[in-house]
């Protein structure tokens, strides 16, 4: 089961991740962290393949993805 | 098990640059590859003056703080004095091709052994906008209220062509943070940059175009597309020089 964690304090809810997920399985949400702006969450718990691309494109690295899959960890 | 999370030598502290801003994407890659080829003990990193003047306080490592534009002067001096560290700078665009553009070809020139990051954003970032060397004709910053003119203002400086004709040069490469392909690219070729000089190969220099969106008044998605769609044909990716 892939799982996605968000760290919401580190989040400046730039939206990248939401821009940049293949399965747009992500939105900004209504509530607010402490800095008072809005994080990603899941639209849908089982949507995430687990590909990491908002893990890369997070400039604040505020997203873990860990997913059961072949380890695809870009080690170029 | 695949995991994505923050590599150790980010620090666990909030950036202070703006939302959607590229810097935090060019840190989590050079922290990567300083992980993965695990020089992490022997790596001196110089911060420049700009909006990652900062970067001593997001990275695990030994970070010297340098005077404007002259990183690859000190870079020199530490890689000179103790050459079995691995030296890098991290430089915007104001930093390396205004006030550092005599540092940063001499340098190069010279073939001294270190990695110079340059994040290209096509402004000034930290000051507010005002318009940078590599600023594109016909960019409105606020200096140039009207778009950037070839008369009087010139044209914008592209570093990687301006050194691919310097004799001391190793490695020249140009990538982007704007896709998630491009980032994956950048990172191949920092990591190149830094197994460049731990091989003992000379002078490597990747640029990375980079989103601002405050200074460029665009939203985080407007200017993913600004540096897709304006900046990528003004200053084409890929490898200009490669010994």
């Amino acid at each position: 089961m892939t799982k996605i964690r968000f760290e919401t304090h580190r989040c400046k809810g730039c939206g990248l991740c939401v821009l940049f997920c293949p399965r747009k399985n992500l939105r900004l949400s209504d509530s607010l962290n402490e800095q008072g702006l809005s994080y990603p969450e899941e639209i849908d718990p089982d949507g995430c393949t687990g590909c990491g691309l908002c893990f890369r494109m997070c400039p604040d690295t505020a997203i873990e993805v860990q997913s059961p899959k072949k380890d695809n960890q870009d080690k170029q | 098990m695949a995991v994505f999370k923050r590599t150790p030598i980010l620090k666990d502290q909030l950036t202070h640059y703006c939302p959607g801003c590229g810097h935090g994407i060019a840190h989590r890659l050079v922290a990567e590859v300083i992980d993965e080829l695990g020089i992490r003990e022997r790596t001196i990193g110089t911060a420049p003056v700009g909006c990652a003047v900062l970067l001593y306080n997001y990275f695990n490592c030994d970070v010297i703080e340098c005077a404007h534009g002259r990183s690859p002067a000190v870079a020199t001096g530490i890689k000179r004095v103790q050459p079995d560290k691995i030296v890098f700078t991290y430089q915007g665009d104001g930093d390396l091709a205004a006030i550092g553009t005599a540092e940063t070809i001499h340098a190069a020139n010279r073939g001294e052994n270190i990695t110079v990051i340059f994040v290209n954003n096509a402004i000034y970032g930290m000051t507010g906008g005002q318009m940078a060397p590599t600023t594109m004709l016909g960019q409105v910053t606020t200096t140039t209220q009207h778009g950037r003119g070839g008369q009087g203002e010139g044209p914008p400086i592209k570093v990687c062509e301006l050194l691919s004709t310097l004799g001391g040069v190793c490695y020249l490469e140009r990538t982007a943070v704007s896709t998630p392909k491009d980032v994956m690219n950048a990172k191949r070729a920092i990591k190149k940059a830094f197994q460049n000089q731990i091989d003992g190969k000379g002078f490597s220099l990747v640029e990375v175009l980079s989103m601002c969106p405050t200074d460029w008044k665009l939203s985080p998605a407007q200017s993913v597309d600004f540096v897709n769609e304006k900046m990528k044909p003004v200053f084409p990716l890929g490898v200009y020089k490669d010994q």
